[in-house]
């Protein structure tokens, strides 16, 4: 292997780092856009009774207001999935009713900023304002009904708008009741997972123009350009050859860039105006307005044998999808696919309900529901070790399914049969893992000082590569006329690196060096169809693609030569940057490429590869905490986190290496102090960097990372994803090395130093 | 209100409205790569060099940079391009778009203190948040940049 494997630099780094101009708001330059600006219900729930823009539309400059009597009454989903979406079509352009404080209301439009503040402020709304539910615990058969309408769901995944629910699942494996009455201990708890935000550093954005031929032209920062594109041709009627979304360099995404919640809005602007328009989220819009973490409660019921064999593991979740449905049941079923399987035992359930609230909308975010499932399960694993007076490695290495096993929840849909367990050193990864951070030295904890003490702890997860049997991508490579490449994909970089990634693996296949292959993932215009960056899928599935595609150039090269220089093709051995003839003659790829492409050969060379995978291998992580405890104030301080990661084939160390870390720091963000806050009405107030902390760089400590590659057979070079797993056991693995160094057990995130604070006083008291 | 204002060495005018911050006229006068992630000072993706120092250029008045130094990162581009060598080679680079605050920010520092520890460096840079990284990359690159062991 030349390039897989390589720590090679990122293709785009040195031009972002250098501040070229590469973003959205940055190449949205030159046209006179409109300013375009949402007016938002200061509400939780309200009917409009009465809403009148005249005296607004009267502002000098205003172009142009509407409100929901002015727009089509098309109900959708903005969450970027596969057609047909498994959410529910519950939302408006704008509606009557408003279901959040946020919500909107109306749409504006101006010469500039200036003007449309000045016209929102004369908007005059009527509110007859509706009782809220605030508490996702109380929403089922609440009295108040968030959506009266039966929304349209494309299969039956469990809606019940008039109980406000908007999705249900279960996933069942044996008798799990039968099971753990034949268990000689059985523990079972609740965990709460907390709402997150995304907190990507460039907010949202987009800006649409009709373009020379008349075609709407959206540049967005999205995660999901054909998605929007699909989005914006239902929902203004555009079709969708009219169509052509841009997606530049994305400046963080984290699954929020996965749902498009603000396209449609300059979008239809452009379309009534016929002007360019733009709308820019700010920071609280940006946290408020779109989609954060689903929040839930799961409660975990273990069974299990006094030597420490699992024999049931049963979860019942409540999710909390806020306002409207995006990505509710999808979410809320990975919370199942990503526990069940971790472990042997002979049942199995996942089952529960999400519920609608008059709260911010909840929607897709790295980990995807297996972050909420890992701290549960993990947790619980780890308290089943505490009863059994286990060590919790131990209890892991009895049950934890391996390579080579059947696993009947492994590819998680009802129904679906078995499939074997093709990959995994998650074995090797523990064995490592606790090497790394001195496990059996440190277990459980150790008293630093009178008022200090250091607990470790740990957790296990798993994750998906795709989504199998839905996620087809394609690559198309083209031979230039100077003997390089240019590789189109449609996979959607926003940090992650899949550019390179993608780069990487086509020139270890044409051989070339990366620099020889210009990756080009920017328009729906030009790039093959590819779902979107999600689920894990860039490295495996357009991975397979680019291969595919590769392999196929390789031939035709080596088909067009022989035609050129007629000679037969098993004569000519291709190296990359030349072919060499039998007879002892070498002709460079450059000279090759321009003769295929002029009078002589007229044969431009394009190859395309598309690939969809029957299964969703899963990569794997050990986490391993350190954290201080200060007894006195509860305050808990990373020390030291260690994760040992199987993905597979590592394609570029460097960039995985810092996948991890950024994800072991998002799930550190999750463990100790992110916590969307609103007040008695409703109202998020935790929606600036001032009130909601992320981790900054004195909070994360040491966080140290090695791989065990395995080799997955379906994998690209073997490779398998990275991009979510990495964020799901340090909350589980935080809060077990905080009940080991203070025996506070937390079982509602974030671990804040009150929390434990009273739990060591209460023990006392 | 018309201004003036010394950027990267070169004297240029911008009309600001009342109360108008640093970030958005250096906006209006193209610089770009100030950007602006948060609004509230918290994020350090907008710093600029104020006569050398790092200086939040959201939420300082547009007005204080009268008869200052103001540098952004085309003014540093020397140092730059040698620390977009080592970030990129740790492949301590995601997104970028907290990059130019966080590189300016790294170029002060290195004029600012002599042979600092890892905590004083981490003090230093505690300001400029990353979603992305989770940190550690940057700091190894940083490190390498500093030459400090
Ligand atoms: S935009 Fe200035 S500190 Fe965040
Ligand atoms: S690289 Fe994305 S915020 Fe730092």
């Amino acid at each position: 292997m030349n390039y897989v494997g390589e720590g090679i630099k990122k293709i785009d780094g040195m031009g972002l780092i250098k501040g070229a101009s590469s973003y959205t708001e940055d190449i949205a330059l030159g046209h006179n856009y409109l300013t375009v600006k949402l007016l938002r219900s200061p509400h939780a729930f309200a009917r409009i009774k009465n809403i009148d823009t005249t005296i607004a539309s009267k502002i000098e400059g205003i172009e142009c207001i509407l409100t929901y009597k002015d727009v089509t009454d098309k109900r959708f989903t903005l969450a970027g999935q596969s057609f047909p979406e498994p959410s529910p079509h519950d939302r408006r352009i704008l509606g009557e009713f408003v279901r959040y404080v946020g919500d909107e209301v109306a749409i504006v439009a101006g010469k500039d900023e200036e003007s449309v503040l000045k016209a929102m402020k004369l908007i005059k709304v009527d509110y007859e304002i509706l009782e809220p539910i605030l508490d996702f615990e109380k929403a089922i058969d609440h009295k108040t009904i968030i959506h009266t309408e039966k929304p349209y769901t494309s299969f039956n995944y469990g809606n019940e708008h008039m109980r406000n629910i908007a999705a249900q699942d279960l996933l069942v494996e044996g008798d799990v009741e039968e099971e753990l009455a034949n268990s000689d201990v059985v523990i079972e708890h609740s965990y709460h997972t907390q709402s997150q935000i995304h907190g990507m550093m460039e907010n949202y954005i987009a800006v649409t123009y009709m373009d020379f031929q008349d075609r709407m032209n959206i540049i967005s920062s999205t995660q999901i350009p054909f998605h929007v594109r699909r989005h914006v041709s239902k929902i203004l009627d555009i079709p969708r050859s009219k169509i052509k979304v841009i997606k530049p360099r994305v400046g963080g995404g984290f699954g929020g860039k996965q749902t498009a919640p603000m396209e449609i809005y300059p979008a239809l602007i452009t379309k009534v105006t016929g002007k360019p328009a733009k709308l820019a989220y700010n920071r609280k819009e940006t946290h408020t307005c779109t989609t954060t973490r689903h929040e839930m409660k799961l409660t975990v019921r273990l069974g299990a044998t006094k030597d420490g064999i699992i024999n049931a593991v049963d979860i019942h979740g409540l999710s909390n999808t806020g306002a409207y449905g995006e990505h509710a049941w999808t979410v809320f079923s990975v919370v199942g696919q990503k526990t069940l399987p971790m472990y042997r035992a002979k049942a199995r359930r996942f089952y529960g309900e999400v519920v609608y609230t008059n709260m911010t909308t909840a929607g897709a975010f790295r980990g995807y529901g297996a972050t909420q499932g890992t701290f549960a399960l993990e947790s619980a694993v780890n308290e089943l070790a505490k009863k059994l007076d286990m060590d919790p490695s131990l209890i892991r290495e009895k049950n934890l399914v391996k390579q080579g096993e059947i696993n009947p929840t492994l590819n998680s849909f009802v129904g679906e049969k078995s499939i074997e367990l093709a990959s995994s050193t998650l074995d090797e990864c523990i064995t490592r893992g606790k090497e790394m951070i001195g496990w059996d030295k440190k277990y459980p904890m150790q008293k630093i000082s009178p008022t200090k003490a250091r607990g470790i702890g740990m957790a296990v997860t798993m994750q998906g590569s795709g989504i199998h049997g839905i996620d087809t991508a394609s690559a198309t490579l083209k031979l230039n006329d100077d003997g390089f490449y240019t590789l189109l994909v449609g996979v959607s970089d926003m940090g992650q690196g899949c550019d390179t990634v993608v780069a990487q693996m086509a020139a270890e296949i044409l051989g070339v060096p990366v620099s020889k292959i210009i990756v080009n993932s920017t328009d729906t215009d030009v790039n093959p169809y590819d779902p979107g960056a999600y689920a894990s899928s860039g490295t495996y599935v357009t991975g397979n693609a680019v291969i595919k595609a590769a392999n196929l150039m390789v031939e035709k090269i080596v088909e067009g030569a022989s035609k050129i220089l007629n000679v037969p093709e098993e004569d000519i051995e291709f190296n990359g940057e030349s072919l060499l003839l039998k007879d002892g003659k070498e002709i460079s790829l450059d000279e090759i490429a321009y003769k295929l492409v002029s009078y002589k050969g007229q044969n431009q060379i394009m190859t395309t590869g598309t690939w969809g995978g029957y299964t969703s291998p899963p990569p794997f992580i050990a986490g391993f905490a350190e954290v201080e405890v200060d007894l006195e104030t509860g305050k808990v301080e990373m020390v030291d986190y260690v994760a040992v990661v199987d993905c597979g084939t590592v394609i570029n160390p460097n960039l995985a290496r810092i996948q991890v870390e950024g994800g072991v720091a998002q799930g550190i963000g999750l463990a100790l102090f992110e916590d969307i806050k609103y007040d008695a009405k409703g109202k998020m107030i935790s929606d600036t960097f001032m009130q909601y902390k992320i981790p900054s760089r004195c909070d994360v400590g040491d966080i140290r990372v090695e791989f065990k590659p395995s080799f997955e057979p379906t994998g690209p070079f073997g490779a398998k994803s990275i991009g979510e797993v990495v964020i799901n056991t340090s909350a589980p693995a935080i809060a077990d090395a905080v009940a080991n160094a203070t025996g506070v057990r937390i079982r509602t995130l974030p671990i804040t130093p009150e929390k434990v604070l009273m739990g060591i006083v209460n023990a006392e008291f | 209100m018309e201004i003036k204002l010394k950027i990267n060495g070169i004297n240029k005018e911008v009309t600001i409205k009342e109360g108008e911050y640093l970030q958005s006229a250096l906006k209006k006068l193209g610089f770009l790569n100030v950007r602006k992630g948060c609004e509230t000072g918290s994020c350090g993706l907008c710093t600029v060099l104020l006569d050398g120092k790092p200086t939040l250029s959201c939420s300082t008045l547009a007005v204080r940079g009268i008869g200052k130094d103001i540098t952004t990162l085309e003014g540093e581009s020397v140092e730059v391009a040698k620390f977009a060598e080592v970030l990129t080679g740790e492949g301590a680079d995601q997104c970028g778009y907290c990059s130019p605050g966080f590189t300016l920010t790294v170029i002060a520092m290195k004029r600012e203190l002599e042979s600092p520890t890892i905590d004083e460096i981490k003090h230093y840079l505690t300001g400029n948040l990353c979603r992305c990284t989770g940190y550690m990359g940057q700091l190894r690159a940083v490190k390498k940049y500093m030459e400090v062991k």
